[in-house]
């Protein structure tokens, strides 16, 4: 299966990724290309190490082995200090938000932008009500993470994570455990975000609906490794089992052995 | 030679002595990766407090100080007094040896007492806090998204909440004090009627600069162990509910286990340290 890129030079590559916690070997000698200006998907069973893919992008994560690579540097060997100028390309939507709890919305939206110290503080409540209102919580600057919904705090999390104006941003499973209605509306924000402010999107989930929505480019990850790379058409014509059963939302055979004998 | 290839009998035997070996390993490993934190803590003091830490710290330090007062006051007030009651009866026996009564009262509180206590006080109270917010935040992602925004958690977090910590803890070990040695001249005075002047002639005479020192310096350390084994349990605490919570468990025997030790370190080495520079005067442990 070709995974490089023949079109556009990827923005993100992984090359031969290693990582396990302990015994748990999570990625084996992952390699994935993420083409520019285009919302990559990528999907997989529970506890496969999609999250762990993403943290690798940031720097939260370091591999085992092999390398991590943003724009033709080599991140997965940076430190914290130099990790500093690709992070403030790189916004990341954390899977519950992971809003400060200790300040409101408006200090939320507004914390890149006071740490980095690009904008005088005018600018920054501006830019915080633009945000805001960009994915439909404009008025909510008081209000504090507490007395928000998932739903909202999710939004919230994304305008933070976009008040940089980043490159790429990462979703972590931006759609988990929200109602069908709310979890459209991530994804048309997802959709416009790529089309308005032409970023390089990377969503993790397990929600096909969603996949198939945002995606231009699915890739699902099995067993530590892609085991498929394309479009959502090509997704659907994949004779490969894994796949399929994951796409179609089917228990494989050991599974239903286990619930029979109860 | 792998555990395979032992045989059971065998193995039985070594079994205890890998439980040792594993559990020396990973007491150094936890004793290492603090020291790591810990660098990490003073690499930022030293490098100078931003704008936001120091308003942070200001935060922290009536959390943890203004707050804390009443508590640390009754806690010196009571523990005075007990002593005052406890020490009358063996020192009555001989007859205007209860006189010395402040001087033993003002010695007690404020070289031993008055820092342990208010250590242990706030080892509970601002320890547990601290490691429960921090905990929380962690299992929340926030320290997560911290490091993903480019910011350094512990430039944010620690260091203003370590700070705030040394700076409010010999405070309030001074207010302990303070109500301390109150509570015990209450009890004296006007529960035992011992003069009024003997009290206070004896308590100013019995002890000097130093002894004071000894109980600043002392609340010092105190404050600087609180403040880092808090914050280091809160970042590296279990996931879950059941993680914060056992964190906040160890933080409190933790900071108190470090907390007696280092009492006993500095008593011995401030003992030396005032027999070096005075060496006619009486030793003071």
């Amino acid at each position: 299966m070709e995974l490089t890129s023949n079109v556009v030079r990827p923005i993100i590559r992984f090359q031969d990724v290693y990582k396990s916690f302990g015994p748990l070997v999570v990625l084996k000698g992952l390699n994935l290309d993420i083409p520019e200006d285009q919302t990559s998907v990528v999907i997989g069973p529970s506890g496969t190490g999609k999250s762990v893919l993403l943290k690798h992008i940031v720097g939260l994560l370091k591999p085992d082995a092999g390398s991590v690579w943003f724009h033709d540097q080599q991140v997965d060997k940076l430190t914290e200090e130099q990790f500093e100028p690709i992070r403030k390309q790189i916004g990341f939507l954390f899977q519950q938000g992971a809003l400060f709890d200790s300040m409101n919305v408006g200090d939320n939206v507004a914390y890149p932008l006071r740490l980095h110290k690009l904008k005088s503080e005018s600018e920054i409540r501006e830019t915080v009500h633009e945000k805001l209102s960009v994915v439909g919580m404009d008025g909510s600057e008081k209000k504090m993470p507490g007395d928000l919904s998932g739903g909202q705090r999710k939004r919230v999390a994304l305008a933070r994570a976009i008040s940089m104006n980043p490159e790429v941003i990462l979703y972590d499973e931006p759609t988990t455990g929200l109602d069908p209605i709310r979890a459209d509306v991530i994804n048309e924000l997802i959709l416009k975000l790529q089309e308005e402010m032409k970023v390089t999107g990377i969503v993790v989930t397990h929600d096909m609906a969603s996949a198939f929505k945002v995606a231009d480019q699915i890739v699902m990850l099995y067993n530590g490794q892609i085991i498929f790379r394309g479009n959502a058409e090509q997704i659907r014509q994949c004779p490969e089992e894994h796949v399929q059963r994951f796409i179609q939302g089917k228990a494989d055979e050991e599974d239903l052995k286990a619930l029979r004998r109860l | 030679m792998s555990a395979n290839s032992i045989p059971p009998y065998s193995r039985r035997l070594l079994e205890p002595f890998a439980t040792i070996g594993q559990t020396v390993t990973n007491s150094l490993q936890a004793i290492g990766d603090f020291g790591a934190f810990f660098g990490a803590i003073i690499f930022w003091i030293f490098r100078g407090p931003s704008r936001t830490t120091l308003r942070e710290m200001l935060v922290q330090m009536y959390e943890t100080g203004t707050l804390s007062i009443p508590v640390v006051m009754i806690t010196g007030g009571f523990i005075g007094a007990v002593l005052a009651i406890e020490a009358f009866s063996q020192f009555a026996v001989i007859p205007g040896l209860a006189d010395r009564l402040g001087a033993v009262i003002m010695i007690s509180v404020v070289k031993q007492i008055g820092p342990i206590l208010t250590a242990v006080m706030l080892a509970g109270r601002v320890g547990g806090a601290m490691t429960a917010e921090l905990g929380t935040m962690r299992v929340t992602e926030q320290i997560d998204a911290l490091r993903a925004m480019g910011a350094d958690p512990i430039r944010t977090l620690v260091t203003p909440r370590v700070l705030a910590c040394v700076i409010m803890t010999p405070v309030l070990t001074i207010y302990s004090d303070l109500i301390g040695i109150l509570g015990g001249w209450m009890i004296c005075v006007g529960v035992y009627h011992i003069r009024n002047y003997a009290f206070w002639h004896y308590a100013f005479t019995g002890t000097d600069m130093f002894t004071v020192a000894v109980g600043s310096i002392k609340s010092f350390v105190f404050g600087i162990v609180i403040g880092s084994i808090a914050c280091y349990k809160g970042f590296n605490c279990g996931n879950g509910a059941q993680g914060v919570g056992r964190a906040c468990t160890e933080s409190f025997v933790e900071s108190f286990c470090v907390i007696l030790l280092a009492n006993f370190t500095l008593a011995v080495m401030l003992n030396n340290i005032y027999t070096m520079f005075w060496p006619n005067q009486p030793s003071i442990l």
